[in-house]
């Protein structure tokens, strides 16, 4: 009975492909659950979510400005995922990436904006790369986990944040009125992302991000160490065999990785903020992690998956305010999202060994 | 005559299993498969890899359920859910990997799972007595207080006979039991099969070694594609004719090879000291000279630091003292990209470890190493267009069977996937290889194209390292065998005068005896 074998295997991929979908439909539900026991109608609560992400311009357009940064740190985690390390430490990186283009650009204000804008997120770039490559280098040299090292590096990014807004970064205006918030000066104009439609936050940073996606999509998958990279991920022993330096390719993962979430940071400051304040990442850091595994650890499909976790955040803030269901709600679904997405990678694994053995 | 066994157990007179049929997805392992087994026979299963032994074997140890068919024991059908069913209806199965404990003695071991005549208080003393009795019974020689680690292969392999003579087995399914051993070792073990097939016992021999199902078994069933292509008495049966029997068309025992041009050196290995995983030196002073234009074999029993050698020689492992000379550049220390840039091909022993990464396509796996030279790429950019042209090229000339070059190297057989392997260090022309088990769990078909390889690659001048655990592979290529015990080279004899015994005794740490 080959037929029936076939349309067996056929509908046992299927299924396997759809259930990383799956995840956020139940999610939902059991965030639903959760409202109807906070005694809110689910459906209201739902309906003023999506209503408020997708359901007009200024909506849309805030969760694609939201989805710009999700975006960019879950490049740098689909190359270190790709290069088989775990980056936790966006949210480090991030932070570091916004100051160093802030304290950058307001050093450098002279500069023309042809120069500035470039390098203000280069230097974010760089310096995210820097924060990531810590990590990348103490696994190479010493086999330190990068996945605790990542996390603790968040720490002290966080740490180094608060002293300099509160410091030698502070807007002097602050400390004149005496208001003392911890956030810097302005940025100079000229390092300013420009706006792509009028009345919105909608900034030049989301185009650059799908830019980005496209460039990191032909780097692994065209490019000899994107194979490199890739090689390293999926089997280090044969990595290694064939002459690649494993340990080198893993800190590059790491250090491409910490590039992007900086990157993030600058964009952030550059398009929407235009200074460095406190609590500018609001966990992009993290939830950059989920846009990643949700898009399948693929640059292209982090894109789709960006725009809708940034809905989720915007609709998330719309939801509280017309139904006094927590925002904070969305983080728990997105966290039930990664728990799905793994499990049901995990499951599909052992289904299709089971097969391979058993039949 | 009694129908119980020595170790008091009812003997099962006839075990037969009918019209077995089992899937797979894509595959039928089992094609109506009649078999049988009486008391007092060996009956040898005899097929390639991926023939369908292991699976109908597995059905009668209740590992797998038949799709179709029927087991009858004693001409009552049975159905085993699990090992369980199958070992209290008196069946037992000695695996290629042995399931014992290390840190435990013989007597704990056999003791391990079962419950205790004391209820909670361990009964080890009457475990022990009856130990001995099966040892002088089935003439097995273990002592019942030594630690499995502290055990030799074959003797773990006695180790685990005892087991399932103690669970009471009936039936014994020995998978593969001779690839671990040395010939002497084998020996022991017919010994001890030949005594139990005398008391009663009924035993299923699996081997794709034809010279071993002659001498031990009295009816031979040979497999091919999950099908039973004949069962024949032993006595009569050819090597020639159970070989076509196996394969599907005649097959090359005896390889011509070209007279023997031995050229430079260019693999020497200098008192190499490496240590082994577990912190000891695993090779303590080789030394080793290959010529190009020759095959210098490394026979020995797995574990006596064979692959720590390959390692080492492939920049793998760290090298302790000592020097390795490749095309004359000391590599000692150096890097496996600067080896591989220097000549050196290596087949790994783990292939899907080591080898292979198995989520890349076929073309992906062939640029492992040269993908960032010409013409597979610019440096920077991959130029999938010679990548294409150059997979499609290998994968003809080196009879890869796969559906596509962009299908996934976990879809294909082992086999096929040593193919792949074989045509990507081959193609690079090298000047010395190290071919490290080049043909374990590869079917004959491919063994054989693999052996002709690497005889036109010696013809070619490439320096060939062969390591292998199979004696008649080493034989059969060779022209020097130098045989490695514990760590040392126990001695260099000539490939074409060596015989198996003086090969055994060398296996066993038993020096050369000085030429008088």
């Amino acid at each position: 009975m080959p037929a029936k074998t076939e349309y067996t295997r056929l509908l046992n991929r299927t299924i396997e492909a759809l259930l990383p979908l799956l995840a956020v439909p139940v999610a939902l539900l059991i965030g639903a659950g959760m409202i109807y026991a906070l005694g809110v109608n689910p459906f209201q609560a739902y309906g003023t979510l999506f209503q408020g992400a997708f359901g007009n311009v200024s909506g849309f357009t805030q969760s694609l400005v939201k989805a710009t940064p999700l975006l960019l740190v879950g490049l740098g985690v689909t190359i270190a995922f790709r290069g088989g390390v775990i980056n936790i430490g966006g949210e480090g990186q991030l932070i570091v990436g916004a100051l160093a283009a802030t304290a950058f650009s307001i050093g450098f204000s002279d500069l023309p904006r042809i120069i500035l804008l470039p390098l203000t997120l280069l230097i974010a770039a760089l310096s995210g790369a820097v924060w990531g490559g810590v990590p990348g280098v103490l696994k190479a040299r010493l086999g330190v986990n990068e996945i605790l090292s990542t996390v603790m590096m968040n720490a002290i990014a966080l740490q180094l944040s608060n002293y300099l807004l509160r410091g030698p970064m502070i807007d002097p205006a602050e400390i004149e009125r005496g208001t003392q918030i911890a956030q810097s000066d302005l940025l100079p104009q000229a390092a300013w992302l420009s706006r792509l439609m009028p009345r919105t936050l909608l900034h030049g940073g989301a185009i650059l991000a799908v830019i980005m996606a496209v460039l990191v999509y032909i780097f692994l998958w065209r490019t000899t160490i994107g194979y490199r990279i890739r090689a390293v991920g999926l089997n280090p022993d044969a990595a290694r065999y064939a002459g690649i330096p494993v340990q080198f390719y893993q800190a590059l993962s790491l250090i491409l990785g910490g590039a992007f979430a900086g990157l993030a940071g600058g964009v952030e400051v550059s398009g929407v903020h235009h200074r460095m304040i406190e609590g500018l990442s609001g966990g992009y850091g993290f939830s950059g992690i989920v846009a990643a595994l949700f898009g399948k650890l693929h640059p292209l499909g982090a894109i789709p998956a960006s725009v809708l976790f940034g809905g989720l955040l915007v609709g998330a803030d719309r939801m509280q305010r017309a139904t006094q269901v927590p925002s904070a709600l969305i983080t728990v679904i997105l966290g039930l999202v990664v728990l799905f997405v793994v499990s049901s990678e995990i499951w599909a694994r052992r289904r299709a060994r089971r097969r391979e053995t058993r039949g | 005559m009694s129908d119980l066994l020595p170790t008091g157990h009812k003997k099962i007179e006839e075990m037969r299993m009918e019209g077995i049929v089992k899937r797979f997805p894509g595959v039928l392992a089992n094609d109506h498969v009649n078999f049988d087994v009486k008391a007092g026979e060996i009956h040898a299963l005899l097929g390639e890899n991926g023939a369908g032994k292991s699976t109908l074997v597995r059905q009668l140890y209740g590992l797998y359920r038949p799709d179709e068919g029927k087991i009858f024991i004693n001409g009552e059908e049975v159905v085993f859910h699990s090992p369980k069913d199958s070992i209290a209806a008196g069946v037992g199965m000695i695996h290629q990997h042995f399931m014992l404990v290390p840190d435990l003695t013989v007597v704990e071991n056999v003791a391990l799972g079962l419950p205790s005549s004391r209820g909670v208080i361990l009964d080890l003393d009457r475990v022990r007595k009856r130990i001995e009795l099966l040892c002088q019974q089935y003439n097995l020689k273990v002592d019942p207080y030594a630690y499995i680690w502290q055990l030799s292969v074959g003797e773990q392999q006695r180790v685990e006979i005892l087991k399932a003579l103690y669970r009471g087995a009936a039936l014994l399914v020995l998978d593969e039991p001779t690839a671990v051993l040395t010939p002497q070792e084998v020996d022991d073990l017919f010994i001890t099969l030949r005594r139990m097939a005398d008391e009663g016992h009924a035993l299923i021999f699996i081997s794709h070694k034809l010279h071993e199902v002659l001498a031990i078994s009295q009816r031979v069933t040979v497999l091919r594609d999950g099908r039973v292509v004949g069962t024949r008495p032993t006595a009569g049966a050819t090597k020639t004719e159970l070989a076509q029997m196996m394969v599907g068309r005649p097959v090359i025992l005896q390889y011509e090879k070209s007279p023997l041009k031995m050229g430079d050196i260019l693999l020497k290995v200098e008192n190499l000291v490496v240590r082994g995983d577990r912190g000891t030196d695993a090779l303590k002073g080789v030394s080793l000279e290959v010529h190009s234009g020759e095959i210098l074999g490394l026979a020995g029993v797995s574990g006596n630091g064979q692959r720590e050698l390959a390692e080492a020689l492939a920049g793998l492992r760290p090298v302790k003292s000592g020097r390795i000379i490749l095309n004359g550049v000391d590599v000692t220390h150096a890097s496996p990209s600067v080896r591989i840039a220097t000549g050196q091909s290596y087949i790994p022993e783990e292939r899907m470890k080591d080898g292979a990464i198995k989520d890349f396509s076929v073309a992906d796996n062939f640029i492992l190493e040269d993908h960032a030279k010409p013409p597979f790429s610019s440096r920077t950019f991959l130029n999938f267009r010679s990548i294409r042209q150059v997979s499609e090229r290998l994968v003809q000339e080196f009879n890869v069977k796969t559906p596509t070059i962009d299908t996934p190297i976990k879809n294909l057989s082992g086999g096929n996937i040593q193919k792949m392997i074989l045509a990507r260090e081959l193609s690079r022309k090298p000047k010395v290889l190290i071919a490290s088990q080049p043909t374990r769990g590869v079917d004959i078909g491919a063994s054989e194209y693999i052996h002709q390889r690497l005889l036109e690659q010696r013809q070619a001048g490439t320096a060939t390292l062969l390591i292998s655990e199979d004696l008649d592979e080493i034989r059969a290529l060779s022209d020097r065998i130098a045989v490695i015990y514990e760590g040392e080279i126990v001695g260099i004899v000539d490939g074409k005068t060596a015989t198996t015994e003086e090969l055994g005794l060398m296996m066993a740490g038993i020096r050369e005896k000085p030429k008088a």
